[in-house]
């Protein structure tokens, strides 16, 4: 009698998380899809004038934004996270990966405002005197941001490339390859699908980062023309303007939530589908 | 203005311990519904009333300048009303077109619905958009972090958060200072107002108004960077 008390109790509570997720999504969609509806998919998705005061709502310049962002977030981070995985991961003496895994994971517990913050005082100013512009810039966003996804892709590719049973190793270096014809060639084919859900959940959490990027990307409407250029990211955009924002303004802001919303399940799915297929 | 008010509402409730005043913000538009509806005992606006808000008590308790900044290294001291207008426009664009170095001027203004980008684009903008390339901060601290950090770039902010980091330029010759913008020769004034309802026959209300009103809580206001109605 009690067991089933307690069973039930666990489902409940399994069950609100899941709760809270439908509640929030129907309460995003609730509010911003009327506003899609009114203003046009098309107009709305590709609008490039955002001006709440005229009630003008085009976010194709923050989809850009978050695009770019995060792209250039990836590019910076892909290959420092998988070499670190795969030196931890194969090369490095147990003593030493004993200490660097740690820290890593470490890197995930700082809070994305202290990122930012470094942000503004350290890089910012750099890239304004070595490469111009105001130094606000996607290039700033996309360095902190490649920071902050490090110790996703790093942790997850590691655990995808410790999964490889020893014996493919053992057979590949018995055929005569060298160790790195054995990681390129046999390890990292073997772990690939496990490394690329890595790269794709660092990409989900690059997509959603807000204060950091608020803090370093500038937050100009228009549309950046080079990396140097400020920018605006979908984040940035609810979070930056949603202290004062009433009636229609308010609506845009949570249809850009719609987008985001749907653009981190797509992402998000993908992860989970390349990782069951691994298993 | 909501800190403003936060502080004299903290004073007022330990001068009258029996009384609890509950100090919420939102912005002057959120001020004045709340208040015409009745959500709310006193509302508070940092702009002066449109015509089509009727019905409410306006009663001024300070001003609030904007300054228009930049880094204290840069050469520019003053700009007119117009030459604001087109920097921010974005028909201007280099600093040397206003005197000083070639370089391009970093434009930093405020966010979407902030009061204080509505004040500085009802009294500068006449109308235009601001550029979509300024650089977009969410407080007026983070406008002036810009411009301590960047010797291009230009910003408005609060009069009552000016620091010795930054250089608030005179505007059509008139330098922000206090006496300038008591005498009503600083153009980019704004007021504070406190909203009453004229029939709520709130004696609260009034005693608080009263306090504010007070040589103490006008200079408390004055010590927060505000300038006082009553000298």
């Amino acid at each position: 009698m009690r067991e089933r008390i307690i069973e039930r109790a666990l489902f409940f509570t399994a069950l609100s998380a899941t709760f809270v997720l439908f509640l929030i999504a129907f309460f995003i969609f609730q509010q911003g899809v009327p506003l899609i509806v009114k203003v046009g998919v098309g107009r709305f998705l590709f609008g490039l004038k955002w001006a709440p005061a005229s009630s003008v709502f085009g976010v194709f310049s923050f989809l850009v934004g978050s695009f770019f962002v995060t792209a250039g977030a990836l590019v910076i981070a892909v290959p420092f996270g998988l070499g670190c995985a795969i030196f931890l991961a194969e090369f490095s003496p147990k003593a030493l990966s004993r200490v660097l895994k740690p820290v890593i994971e470490l890197l995930a517990g700082i809070p994305s405002v202290v990122y930012g913050f470094v942000g503004v005082i350290v890089l910012t100013p750099l890239i304004r005197e070595y490469l111009g512009g105001p130094g606000l810039s996607v290039l700033a966003a996309a360095i902190i941001l490649s920071i902050m996804v490090l110790p996703t892709i790093i942790s997850i590719s590691y655990d995808a490339i410790s999964a490889v049973p020893h014996s493919y190793r053992e057979g590949s270096l018995a055929l005569g390859a060298t160790r790195w014809q054995t990681v390129t060639g046999v390890v990292l084919r073997a772990a690939r699908s496990g490394i690329i859900a890595s790269l794709i959940l660092g990409m989900g959490r690059a997509v959603g980062e807000t204060m950091a990027v608020i803090m370093v990307a500038g937050n100009a409407i228009k549309l950046p023309g080079s990396i140097l250029d400020p920018t605006r990211t979908l984040t940035s955009n609810i979070a930056l303007e949603m202290a004062y924002a009433t009636g229609q303004h308010r609506q845009a802001l949570f249809a850009t939530g719609v987008l985001l919303f749907v653009i981190i399940m797509i992402i998000n799915s993908a992860a989970y589908l390349l990782i069951k297929k691994d298993e | 203005m909501q800190p403003f008010l936060e502080k004299l509402a903290e004073e007022y409730m330990s001068l009258h311990p029996r009384v609890k005043i509950n100090v919420q913000g939102g912005g002057s538009t959120a001020g004045i519904i709340a208040v015409q509806s009745g959500a709310c005992h006193i509302g508070m606006s940092s702009r002066p009333l449109k015509p089509e808000e009727t019905g409410l008590n306006a009663i001024q308790i300070a001003y609030d300048a904007i300054a228009i900044i930049v880094h204290p290294k840069n050469p520019v001291a003053g700009l007119s009303l117009g030459q604001i207008r087109d920097i921010f426009a974005g028909r201007i664009r280099n600093w040397s077109d206003l005197g000083g170095p070639d370089a391009l001027i970093v434009v930093v203004t405020r966010e979407e619905g902030s009061g204080t980008r509505g004040a500085f684009s009802q009294m500068v903008m006449a109308q235009q958009d601001i550029s979509e390339q300024a650089l977009v901060q969410d407080s007026n601290g983070a406008v002036r972090e810009i411009v301590v950090r960047d010797k291009n770039a230009l910003g408005y902010i609060s009069f009552g958060l000016l620091d010795p980091r930054v250089k608030a330029l005179s505007i059509d010759g008139t330098a922000p200072t206090h006496e300038n913008i008591m005498a009503g020769r600083y153009q980019l004034k704004r007021p504070f107002l406190i909203l009453l309802r004229p029939d709520a026959q709130c004696v609260l209300a009034d005693s608080f108004n009263g306090y504010v009103l007070s040589p103490r809580g006008q200079a408390s206001l004055a010590q927060e960077g505000l300038i006082p109605v009553q000298p």
